[in-house]
């Protein structure tokens, strides 16, 4: 594996339902991602970019191919190996998936400690330090109720970004945004990556931020069909 | 409280924050607790009592070993036992003194209510059988139709009660006969009568004169001092050729009583069977919160895993709230369950009460019993699958 690349996936296929029903929704996926790059996967719906961000993120066992994650092979990881990968990657939702009960503070505390040897105040601290960073500032108080749409999604991305994560893999985190809180969102990720060197592989459908892509990916039917390299 | 959580799981404490969002689910989700709670102490409260009042006539006499009927289950029932045993029993070296203890209800008729009272025929001249508290007037009982009253009887006024003192003697009819009270003891209400009273064997034969001299409801024996009574017992089995005979030591047969009183009437098998529907209450109610709540939550525990949280977060979340709930819960059961009893033992002169060791025993019930609803409802966690988040 080149050390500059971050992840490595090849031949992947994979498979969904059995019998009758089963139906192939990747084919020969091929995907290398360079340290602190910024990937956008685009493609129509049903044409398996989730499917694509769930094996690279460990959330689903590869089932046939190779992928190479932070010099770690996926397949035939252990459960616990793959729990201790997913610790290092930052993950943003299309729905924001807070806690309702816990405040954006403490909902952003949860994205360090399942990290141990961070102190309680350690973690208050990067909470606060990365709501600041998403322009939340002034909300770190607030209850998830009480909170628009935009800034959940913020506390969101703070959330994936406050345990400095290698890799941040973020499915339309931006479809249930208006465009400025989109634009912000995706900024805010682009800075992160230059500032820290985080990677990044986002799917979208929105054209608004291609243009802030290095690279973007295009899938149809369960393979890539472009590649397209910029800056 | 948040802060205590945190200290002691060494992380935010979720479970709490969860619970305590949705006040109302939350106080509803005590109170079952609670109630849960309250049924199991009513219910223990009673079984309790039963049982202390089983035990209470036990108190009154001091010996080592217990001759009954062999259909004599407990102190109050059974036949008689033919006195000729008693004698044949003084032969054994270590028994050194032996008594018959005659045993029956007697009503004293009060005109609109009687008093029942569990009436104790014994000897007035052997007063080493007999509880120290007591022993010191039971020569009051030579003169016939002289009886000790039980002040605490239900029905009998403190006052009335007062009054009674060998100067000022209390006269009153029973089984046509007038007995006379010469002074009062400490017995106490219970189940099968509401109260007490020693009279002489000669007083209590007059007063049944079916009953005869040669056929006591029980015979108790004193051993010498340091004598090994399971031996003595077994030497008394040889002894005395009835083998229907019930020989026990006096201990023994109390506890028999106990037994039989709690897992053989149908009174005492209905208060345990209520202590496990309180228990299964409780189960099936923390249960049903925690499972409903971890239902509820399903997409951020989903989150969590993807995150890297590992199973003993989510099994330390729902034992989390397992807790919270068992704790909080227990606190006001044992107010309402204290009050409710205190409320019954003045209406009924039972000895109802809430002790310590109820209480404690209650308390670790509720809380295991939660953590192991808490771990039941984590089975739901199995269906938080991230893969299905994106
Ligand atoms: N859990 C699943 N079980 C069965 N089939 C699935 C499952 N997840 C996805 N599929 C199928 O796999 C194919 C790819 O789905 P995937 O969700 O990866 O597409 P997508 O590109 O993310 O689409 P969208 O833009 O709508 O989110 C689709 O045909 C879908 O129906
Ligand atoms: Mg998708």
């Amino acid at each position: 594996m080149d050390s500059k690349n971050i992840l490595e996936a090849s031949g992947l296929n994979h498979w969904f339902g059995t019998g009758d029903a089963r139906k192939q929704a990747l084919f020969d996926v091929n995907l290398t991602l360079r340290r602190g790059s910024f990937t956008v996967l685009m493609g129509p719906s049903g044409s398996g970019k989730t499917t694509v961000l769930t094996l690279v993120g460990c959330l689903r066992a590869v089932q046939d191919g190779q992928v190479t994650l932070l010099e770690q092979q996926l397949n035939g990881a252990s459960e616990a190996e793959l729990v201790a990968l997913r610790r290092r990657l930052g993950f943003i939702f299309q729905a924001h998936n807070l806690h309702e009960s816990l405040t954006a503070t403490q909902n952003v505390v949860m994205g360090l400690q399942m990290h141990r040897g961070v102190s309680d105040a350690q973690a208050q601290h990067a909470a606060v330090h990365a709501l600041g960073l998403v322009g939340l500032s002034d909300r770190v108080v607030y209850m998830p109720g009480n909170l628009s749409g935009g800034q959940k999604q913020r506390v969101a991305v703070a959330r994936a970004l406050v345990g400095n994560p290698a890799l941040v893999l973020a499915d339309e985190p931006t479809a249930a945004l208006d465009k400025d809180s989109a634009a912000e969102v995706v900024d805010l990720l682009k800075r992160m990556g230059a500032a820290r060197g985080t990677t990044t592989l986002l799917v979208t459908h929105d054209n608004r931020i291609l243009d802030r892509a290095d690279r973007i990916l295009t899938l149809e039917d369960g393979r890539i069909v472009r590649i397209e390299d910029r800056g | 409280m948040s802060r205590l959580l945190q200290a002691i799981f060494g992380r935010l404490p979720i479970g709490w924050l969860q619970l305590t969002h949705n006040r109302t689910r939350f106080a509803a989700a005590l109170a079952g607790v609670a109630f849960a709670n309250v049924l199991v102490f009513v219910q223990l409260g009673i079984m309790n009592s039963m049982g202390a009042a089983t035990l209470r006539p036990y108190e009154f006499f001091q010996a080592d070993i217990m001759i009954s009927a062999g259909d004599s289950n407990a102190m109050t029932d059974g036949g008689n036992v033919a006195r000729q045993w008693l004698l044949q029993a003084m032969a054994d070296p270590d028994v050194t003194d032996g008594m018959g203890l005659f045993l029956a209800n007697v009503a004293w008729d009060r005109g609109e209510k009687d008093i029942s009272l569990s009436t104790f025929g014994v000897d007035p001249v052997k007063p080493g059988f007999i509880n120290p508290a007591i022993a010191g007037d039971l020569a009051l009982l030579e003169v016939q139709d002289a009886t000790i009253l039980d002040r605490l009887a239900r029905g009998l006024t403190k006052e009335e009660a007062a009054g009674v003192r060998p100067q000022t003697p209390l006269a009153f009819e029973a089984q046509g006969r007038t007995l006379v009270a010469y002074t009062t003891f400490a017995g106490g209400g219970g189940f099968g009568g509401d109260g007490y009273m020693f009279v002489s064997d000669q007083t209590f034969l007059s007063l049944f004169p079916a009953r005869s001299s040669a056929a006591p409801d029980h015979i108790l024996l004193k051993l010498r001092p340091g004598a090994n009574v399971e031996a003595a017992i077994a030497r008394l089995g040889r002894l005395i050729s009835d083998p229907s005979l019930r020989i026990r030591s006096f201990a023994q047969a109390a506890q028999d009583d106990l037994t039989y009183q709690q897992t053989r009437r149908p009174t005492g098998i209905i208060f345990g069977f209520g202590v496990l529907i309180g228990v299964l209450v409780g189960l099936v109610i923390v249960y049903q919160v925690l499972s409903t709540d971890v239902a509820d939550h399903l997409r951020e525990y989903a989150t969590f895993k993807a995150m890297g949280y590992g199973p003993g977060f989510f099994l330390g979340v729902v034992f989390e709230e397992a807790l919270v709930l068992g704790i909080m819960g227990f606190i006001p059961g044992l107010i309402v369950g204290t009050g409710i009893l205190s409320l019954m033992g003045k209406i009924t002169t039972l000895p109802l009460g809430m002790s310590v060791s109820m209480a404690v025993s209650v308390f670790i019930g509720t809380v295991v019993f939660s953590a192991l609803s808490g771990a039941i409802a984590t089975r739901r966690l199995a269906a938080a699958d991230p893969a299905d988040l994106f």
